[in-house]
């Protein structure tokens, strides 16, 4: 049995939609968010390198690499911004953060 | 079945399953830590595609440092997650319905992907005799140098974003100020005081 770019492109489906079903369950807690995003960027960069392997073309993995520096930075500026608030508001439920009532 | 596909559905079994116990276990340390199996594994899933650069680098950045920063964050903030996880069972029979049908047109658009007649990739095709490092090497020098660029001004403004916003002055703590220790002489420093014998200060 080969393994094709559908393999990976299903696997890359499966992480994205436990990504998003991670948003949807832990909607109270930012830091679970925070890590669904992170797999969610994962299912992107699998998608990328399967289309870049199997087209020989190497441009997907340099996009790979660009989303994995956004993605850190994301992080750390996530991170950042959610001990900042912890430190203000005691809480980092997701309802407590309405200051702006946006 | 060859070895590859064994492999192949190995990560990918493992990647998915570590993937669900992130969004659906208790303690957040542990979602942290399936967090980092799951990368491990999609860094396994690159070494097996031909992508040993990216695989290296999903390990150092996502593993060695991402994965630790969530880590200490979790294990720094005093929350009650018990408590954040109320209302995750109201969700769940929605969450999981969207979910599903969410997978299921994934799936339907992507597992039969094929490629049209005369798509090629040709455009930046390396000779395959250069490792993987060297063929993104020399395309990310070249082509995409201002892009290479623009993403390390991105990591600083993240890392002056995040030193400038978790950086707090205390008002009650005593800091070294370099000018101040300088300008310093003897005669500020000392003081000498004759204390008469048998009377004390």
């Amino acid at each position: 049995m080969v393994i094709g770019l559908s393999h990976y492109l299903t696997v890359a489906a499966i992480l994205f939609t436990l990504g998003t079903l991670g948003i949807f369950l832990n909607r109270k807690n930012v830091i679970v968010i925070l890590m669904s995003i992170e797999l969610i960027l994962l299912a992107v960069n699998i998608n990328f390198v399967a289309f870049s392997v199997f087209l020989g073309n190497i441009t997907g993995q340099i996009f790979a690499l660009f989303v994995l520096t956004v993605a850190a930075a994301e992080a750390a500026i996530g991170l950042a911004i959610l001990v900042v608030f912890f430190r203000n508001r005691g809480s980092i439920a997701v309802e407590d953060i309405n200051t702006m009532k946006g | 079945m060859s070895l590859a596909a064994l492999f192949f559905y190995l990560f990918a079994g493992v990647a998915v399953a570590s993937a669900f116990m992130v969004i659906a276990s208790r303690n957040p340390v542990h979602s942290v830590l399936f967090l980092i199996l799951t990368f491990v594994n999609a860094a396994g899933l690159f070494i097996l595609i031909g992508a040993e650069y990216l695989a290296m680098l999903l390990v150092v950045v996502y593993v060695g440092a991402v994965a630790v920063l969530f880590l200490f964050v979790v294990m720094m903030l005093d929350v009650d997650f018990v408590e954040l996880r109320q209302g995750f069972l109201q969700y769940m029979p929605v969450g999981v319905l969207i979910g599903l049908v969410f997978l299921a047109e994934l799936v339907l658009v992507f597992g039969s992907w094929t490629f049209g007649q005369g798509v090629t990739g040709a455009v930046a095709a390396a000779p395959s005799d250069v490792t993987n490092a060297v063929q993104i090497g020399r395309v990310l020098y070249t082509d995409y140098v201002y892009f290479f660029q623009a993403a390390a001004m991105i990591l600083l403004v993240a890392m002056i974003g995040a030193i400038v916003l978790t950086l707090r002055h205390k008002p009650n703590v005593k800091r070294q100020s370099i000018p101040v220790q300088n300008a310093r002489t003897k005669k500020m420093a000392m003081d000498v005081v004759k204390v008469p014998s048998g009377k004390g200060l």
